[in-house]
């Protein structure tokens, strides 16, 4: 079971987000974090006329997912705390989008619990991005590496295809 | 039986955000599960038709976790159908 000390901070929001002070309230008066890990995604420009994102969400399933995936990281790693940021909205390229920051005893499993999430992040997540291009809009697709990315941590409870749903 | 119908994204700009339904005790054609809920939706208007064709790769939750076709629904359930997601 998670230990009842787990951390974790879930926010789904449009403002910017501070890495620093992120970090800060997730290590605060834990002496035995000996590590904190930290993913940040940017909006990164998809070509001629990028002119923004904009992402949509689904509230309330988002958070219930996002929790899901932090209760399955504590099965799989010794760690002591997990903050989620997701920035929903308007956003342009060099924008801020996502954190995902871990803390733990030692490295590994903060590195490992990092990237876990990420992965399962993109492809279980319930976000959609419109890419914006000279006003036009353009629903961006699934990628299949994302599934084969989140594949490689083995059997996952609740998790399902994403970039080949189901037909039918 | 009550459910509500949620949509997002490509499927939201065509049919809206939410819709409720409501099928009378009895009620033949009333939904056993999200897939059969799927094709009676395609089964009401055109615009349903062409977002939620079997053709059109989406991805369904009920009571906001997600799940295939064959999952059975309940009075009262929360369905939501969109395509593939995209975050992070």
């Amino acid at each position: 079971m998670n230990p009842p000390s787990l951390r974790r901070r879930i926010a789904i929001q449009t403002q910017d987000f501070v890495l620093q002070h992120e970090l800060d309230a997730l290590c605060e008066g834990d002496a035995s974090a000996g590590a904190v890990t930290s993913f940040v995604g940017l909006v990164r420009a998809w070509g001629e006329g990028s002119e923004a994102l904009e992402l949509e969400h689904y509230p309330g399933m988002t958070e219930r997912s996002i929790d899901q995936m932090i209760d399955e990281a504590a099965r799989r790693f010794d760690i002591r705390g997990v903050c989620v940021v997701h920035r929903v909205g308007r956003l342009t390229p060099g924008e801020q989008i996502v954190l995902v920051a871990v803390t733990s005893s030692h490295r590994r499993a903060a590195f490992e619990a990092c990237e876990f999430l990420m992965d399962w992040l993109k492809t279980q997540a319930p976000f959609w991005k419109k890419e914006i291009t000279d006003g036009v809009g353009r629903w961006v697709d699934a990628r299949e590496q994302d599934d084969a990315a989140l594949a490689r941590w083995g059997d996952l409870p609740g998790a399902v295809a994403n970039a080949h749903a189901q037909r039918g | 039986m009550k459910l509500t119908v949620r949509y997002f994204a490509r499927v939201r700009e065509v049919l809206g955000p939410v819709e409720h339904w409501t099928w009378s005790a009895d009620a033949a054609d009333t939904p056993q599960t999200v897939g059969d809920l799927r094709a009676w939706l395609v089964r009401q208007s055109e615009a349903h038709a062409q977002v939620l064709a079997p053709d059109q790769g989406l991805r369904a939750a009920m009571d906001q976790a997600m799940c295939e076709g064959s999952h059975p629904l309940h009075d009262g359930a929360e369905v939501a159908f969109f395509p593939p997601v995209t975050g992070g």
